[in-house]
């Protein structure tokens, strides 16, 4: 598969950001631009990756086995992350994972037989006042119960996706009311 | 919504648009980038020295203070923003990336000055795609305006301003990092002393790393000056702070409240107190990192970095968990030394096999299998981890895991078999 045109220029737009010399900043961002435009790292993009910061295969390699986020296979459609840490532990979020699983029909780490959705449980995604929280793709979802989390799979499926909470509410002092 | 001037940096985070440049000009942004480019750069720095503004990332350490470690005559010099927010707890720069993106460029720029600075990176962990969208078009109406970029007000210094991202990995707050991850390499942190970013960071250039927060607030210190800004905190810890309340609270969500705001205030007054008419059992008081503190503890605590220090525990990033009677402590500890397991870097090898077993044998709490023998074993390997490792991660596993053990021994005495 080539490598799209839009990402040629994205990658340009990237190093603009650094000094000349210094190319392999780029890295981490360019992969990110990578499975954006393509849902995951292709073998041959990794080999473009190599080419176009000059840098070495192991050097690529070591920093998508690294970062979390960085994807070395296909997923889903809708990548589901769903966070596991203690904030939104303690407000439900385990009977919220569960009630995922067995919706989809699948376990973290797992992508339905239809392509559509992939679960991964995730550390701590900053969410911890708005908790549960997960994110589908690149959209953030806050303040889940089951009731919230089956419209909005179910609006994925219907092809009518429920609006995300970008931005993220106010919720404290911050909002403006007088304390 | 109008502005609420009983708040500093979040007064604005209500308004409409706020992350519009139009908009927050009306709401003064870059008004003190004009007045700082006018100064002399260390004049800048002994302003910000003489506030008080301590480092809202975890360590506490003094903004300003930091500024001046800058080696003199070493150039080129960057500035990095530390946007990497990952410690469990903490979610209070998402805020700020979100609804007031200006005030933290400008208080970016105004660090760049004060340290002659030619380029800010601004990292945002990879998570964070919505912030990271409204920080990034912010930033591009601020080279718009000229604000940044060549010649910035005619002041004759020039400084580009840059987006980069993380890709999930908790590390990378960690400052030494988060550099290291700039340059396209694993977060693995540096050894330190002898060398801090200051002296040698990026590219081994002097670096300045500052969290979102205490940028954010630079701003609002030349603004009111240092002495109001000092004042409104307790002696060593100046101004407000951005607390991130969360967990078995009526009313969870971000609260600005001065320095040493006591803890159960914040539960109660503001917070509204523990939900569902339950008790208070515990809190977290900094970030998941930090030690428990019991119900008891928790009893005329001001939420500053010396106070909840000699209460055996720290204030890191003010993000405080609460935690009721409904909760089991083994469990807690088996989310917690989780999130460690996972998000050891692998670098030394205390962190990276302790955590695994760690996470091993809280595991038995759960299932029920452990045997009492687990909990000193426990101990034992959170204290083989404790002050072995290259970066604060092997301390910031052990001491909740220490804390725990020691004060909710019962609790996990209670599920053994023997």
């Amino acid at each position: 598969m080539a490598i799209p045109e839009t990402l040629k220029k994205k990658a340009e737009e990237i190093l603009f950001r650094y000094p000349e010399d210094r190319r392999r900043s780029g890295l981490i961002p360019l992969l990110f631009e990578v499975q954006r435009e393509l849902g995951w790292i292709t073998p041959e993009a990794e080999a473009w990756v190599v080419e176009t910061l000059g840098v070495t295969d192991v050097n690529v390699r070591e920093v998508i086995t690294f970062y979390s986020m960085m994807r070395a296979e296909p997923s889903g459609k809708y990548l589901i992350q769903f966070c596991q840490n203690i904030s939104c532990c303690l407000t439900g979020g385990e009977e919220i994972q569960k009630h995922v699983e067995h919706k989809l029909g699948i376990h973290p780490g797992e992508t339905t037989k239809d392509g559509m959705f992939t679960l991964k449980c995730v550390e701590c995604l900053g969410g911890c006042s708005w908790g549960p929280m997960m994110l589908i793709n690149e959209d953030q979802y806050f303040q889940l119960t089951i009731e919230k989390l089956d419209k909005i799979i179910n609006g994925l499926k219907a092809g009518e996706p429920v609006p995300a909470d970008n931005p993220t509410p106010l919720l404290g002092n911050v909002a403006g009311e007088k304390a | 919504m109008a502005s609420n001037g009983n708040l500093l940096i979040s007064r604005n985070f209500a308004v409409d648009n706020m992350a519009s440049i139009d908009v927050a000009l009306k709401h003064g942004a870059y008004d003190q980038l004009k007045r700082a480019v006018k100064m002399k750069p260390e004049e800048v720095t002994e302003l910000v020295k003489a506030s008080g503004l301590r480092g809202h990332g975890g360590a506490g350490f003094s903004a300003g203070t930091k500024w001046g470690f800058i080696p003199k005559d070493k150039f080129p010099r960057y500035v990095t923003v530390n946007g990497d927010e990952s410690e469990p707890g903490t979610c209070k720069d998402r805020l700020i990336l979100e609804r007031d993106p200006h005030l933290l460029i400008e208080g970016a720029l105004i660090c760049a000055y004060a340290v002659q600075a030619e380029r800010v990176y601004i990292y945002i962990r990879g998570e964070y795609f919505y912030p990271t969208k409204v920080t990034a078009e912010a930033v591009k109406q601020a080279y718009a305006k000229g604000f940044a970029g060549k010649n910035i007000l005619n002041s004759g210094w020039s400084c580009s301003v840059h987006m980069h991202n993380g890709a999930g990995a908790y590390i990378c707050g960690e400052e030494t990092g988060l550099i290291e991850s700039m340059e396209g390499k694993k977060g693995w942190p540096r050894l330190k002393p002898p060398f801090y970013p200051a002296a040698i960071g990026l590219y081994g250039a002097p670096t300045i790393v500052n969290n979102v927060e205490t940028l954010a607030f630079v701003p609002r210190v030349m603004e009111i000056g240092p002495e109001k800004f000092a004042g409104l905190g307790t002696p060593k810890n100046g101004g407000t702070a951005l607390y991130s309340l969360s967990g078995h609270v009526n009313k969870p969500g971000v609260y600005e409240l001065p320095m040493g705001t006591p803890l159960m205030d914040l539960i109660n007054k503001f917070g509204g107190g523990i939900r569902n008419g339950h008790k208070l059992k515990a809190v977290i008081p900094g970030g998941s990192s930090s030690h428990i503190l019991t119900a008891e503890e928790c009893e005329n605590l001001p939420l500053d970095f010396e106070s909840v220090a000699a209460r055996g525990s720290m204030l890191g990033s003010a993000a405080v968990m609460v935690i009721d009677d409904t909760v089991s402590i083994p469990k807690l500890m088996h989310w917690m030394v989780r999130f460690y397991a996972h998000e050891s870097c692998g670098q030394c090898t205390p962190c990276r096999e302790g955590c695994d077993w760690l996470l091993r044998l809280s595991k038995k709490f759960i299932d029920g299998t452990a045997r009492k023998r687990d909990i000193d074993d426990m101990w034992e390997l959170a204290d083989n981890i404790d002050g072995k490792t290259i970066c604060a991660l092997g301390a910031a596993v052990a001491w909740p895991t220490k804390s725990y053990l020691v004060k909710f021994r019962h609790e996990f005495e209670a599920v053994c078999r023997n």
